[in-house]
């Protein structure tokens, strides 16, 4: 085996603009890919320990504030008659959406023969399953009784009862469980021959054993590859449609009620375009301080961040359209509730700012993305997506809370208190998402190292110079990263 | 690469315990000439190792097209299927509710996890027919007992001419393969 690479040896990275670094080798990708992974405990870096003891901790909020809601009860928590909804489904719904940029990386992008999509798309399989679980775990928790929640499933019951198969909510549990499970299998089918890589090289009979038991004994034959592509791209083609209909599901839990702001048919595309936005925000969010931490500029290049930064524009722009159809639909309805609604919103006394802070991240601060300089500038890229990520909660914050708070009735309008555990609860389930997000980074190769070397071939076979000539000049012209 | 000389392992076995000669290559065009040629000289029995999915390999070595997509495209009429009876059994022949004086059968209500039904079937097909008809989980196979096979996840591409071939001839098999430019050769134990 090739001499490991140690991260802190390793001299400063060229940064490059290309989908790979020149100069790669499949050797050097499996090296560079695996080093962190084959590390003995010992020689774990101390930012990995850092990171995962905060994150541990935010586990154990989490832990608690669920032990508080099993032992009080919902009670204990803000949401109450109007805003039934509360921190639960504001949470839900922004984690879910993160997880939609995993999966449109690995699917869609795969479907469309994005290359680009190599060297990120099993980091942002990795997010989407771990936010999926933070998402799926919240409307268990919100439902009063949380320990007989699978009578939310069609299951053989002495009493004789189905699920109201005509609910959204109900629509939600199919949803959300297919997109976990189909996530989990397409993440674990993409891991196999890199668990067989790690076996391979394993210096130590233990990992040697606990890889080989992850890769089912996989030898890369080609019979076994054919079918292996193939069932891939079946794969993709599933959960493609699966990342527009999760959220458009969700977006009906909203749609199909009669309240003011949700009874609209903008809600699924909307949410959809919300969804891949936030996700992109928290793909840069990891990628970003992972390639640093790894030495993985080479197979995770500028050209990775470029483009998620184009994609989180655009989608971007889609939500902030959302944002102008909401307002011209109300007006135009002439419904007395929906034009209030949307008053409220802009100008009400209590919960305005949410709608304007939300209206600067999500609209405003995106807008720099336009130029070439801040997507080629890591610190501003981190920076705008962690904008985004916070505008995307307040956006859900105002179209559950602030929504909810003045329906119909003057009456029936009434307010909302979020509680400690509201927020324990909240930052708690991003202490679960980091980690799952550490431990995947410690144990799991962080990038599809069998699909790197497939684009390590077809980059010094058929690629296209011409095109990577031209723009290598313009970027050079320009003193960015060639 | 012909700057490497091909050496030669042998396995020292009896002809029952051998599995195969196995050449070693080091790039992606040196094992589909062999795999080309090794069609063309009448072998049928063979198949190749690669630490990626090479594309064309596959006819080169002589694989039939995998049957997958027909099965996972009848499991998902399946799940659609499923997941359509299951809620008009339910809603209504089993426990028919009248919401509102709607109709019984209403099927865009159903839409939604009738999809998901048939997604699910789909990609679960997809993945454990591949899983299954690999033969996997599957700890041994003799292929591993070929000297450096460890490479075979990395950078080196092998191609395995099986000794149940018809054609297969331990001496004749050896020299054929020495012809065709590889780094390595071996006899391999079952």
């Amino acid at each position: 085996m090739a001499t490991a690479r140690r991260p802190q040896d390793v001299p400063k990275i060229d940064e490059t603009n290309r989908v790979i670094a020149r100069g790669e080798t499949y050797a050097s990708i499996d090296d560079v890919v695996s080093q962190p992974v084959e590390e003995t405990p010992f020689k774990t870096p101390r930012w990995w320990f850092v990171g995962i003891t905060i994150a541990g901790l935010g586990l154990v909020m989490y832990l608690v504030s669920v032990i508080k809601l099993l032992t009080t009860g919902i009670g204990a928590f803000g949401n109450n008659q109007p805003t039934a909804w509360g921190f639960f489904i504001i949470n839900f719904v922004w984690w879910i959406g993160i997880g939609h940029a995993g999966t449109l990386i690995s699917a869609a992008l795969l479907l469309f023969r994005q290359p680009w999509r190599t060297s990120i798309n099993r980091a942002a399989e990795a997010m989407t399953i771990f936010a999926v679980v933070c998402a799926g775990l919240y409307p268990i928790l919100h439902i009063g009784r949380q320990w007989v929640f699978y009578w939310l499933f069609p299951y053989p019951n002495t009493f004789g009862l189905w699920p109201q198969f005509r609910s959204p909510l109900d629509w939600d549990v199919f949803a959300i469980s297919t997109y976990a499970s189909v996530s989990i299998l397409f993440w674990y089918i993409g891991l196999i021959p890199d668990f067989a890589t790690l076996r391979d090289r394993a210096r130590h009979s233990f990992m040697r054993w606990f890889y080989g038991i992850l890769c089912l004994g996989w030898n890369g034959s080609t019979k076994a590859w054919q079918r292996y592509m193939r069932a891939y791209l079946i794969l993709a083609a599933c959960s493609f449609p699966l990342v527009l209909s999760v959220h458009s599901t969700i977006a009906m839990d909203f749609a199909t009620s009669q309240v003011p702001g949700w009874n609209n048919t903008i809600m699924p595309p909307y949410f959809v375009a919300g969804a891949v936005f936030a996700g992109f925000a928290m793909v840069l969010i990891l990628i970003i301080p992972l390639r640093k931490s790894f030495g993985l500029e080479k197979i995770v290049t500028m050209r990775h961040l470029d483009n998620s930064a184009k994609l989180m524009l655009a989608t971007g722009m889609v939500v902030v359209y959302g944002y102008f159809v909401e307002v011209f639909m109300a007006w135009y309805s002439g419904v007395e509730f929906e034009r209030y609604m949307i008053f409220n919103r802009m100008f009400g006394e209590q919960d305005a700012w949410a709608f304007w802070a939300l209206i600067f991240c999500n609209g405003i601060a995106i807008q720099p993305l336009w130029s070439k300089r801040v997507r080629q500038n890591t610190t501003w890229l981190f920076i705008i997506s962690i904008i985004v990520s916070i505008g995307m909660w307040l956006e859900r914050y105002v179209i559950v809370v602030v929504t909810l708070k003045r329906d119909f009735l003057p009456s029936s309008w009434g307010g909302f208190n979020p509680t400690f555990w509201d927020f324990s609860l909240y930052f708690g389930s991003i202490g679960l998402f980091f980690t799952l997000w550490f431990l995947f980074v410690r144990l799991l190769p962080s990038v599809a190292s069998s699909e790197m070397k497939e684009l390590v071939y077809h980059d010094s076979h058929h690629g296209s110079d011409y095109f990577e000539a031209a723009r290598a000049e313009e970027f050079k012209e320009k003193g960015l990263p060639v | 690469m012909s700057a490497v000389t091909a050496y030669t392992t042998t396995a020292n076995v009896a002809p029952e315990d051998l599995y195969g000669v196995v050449a070693e290559f080091t790039t992606v065009e040196g094992i589909m000439a062999a795999a080309e040629k090794a069609k063309k000289a009448g072998y049928k029995r063979m198949e190749s190792y690669t630490p990626f999915a090479v594309e064309g390999l596959d006819e080169a070595v002589g694989h039939e097209p995998t049957r997958l997509g027909w099965v996972v495209f009848w499991m998902g009429i399946t799940g659609f299927a499923t997941g359509f009876f299951m809620q008009w059994y339910s809603n209504v022949v089993f426990y028919p509710l009248n919401i509102g004086g709607k109709p019984l059968n209403s099927w865009p209500n159903w839409i939604v996890i009738t999809f998901e039904c048939t997604i699910l079937f789909s990609a679960f097909t997809a993945g454990l027919f591949m899983l299954g008809r690999n033969g996997f989980p599957r700890p041994y196979h003799s292929i591993f007992n070929t000297p450096g096979f460890e490479r075979a996840s990395r950078d080196r591409f092998f191609l395995c001419i099986e000794a149940r071939d018809e054609k297969f001839d331990l001496d004749e098999t050896k020299d054929f393969m020495e012809t065709l430019d590889p780094v390595r050769v071996s006899e391999v134990e079952r």
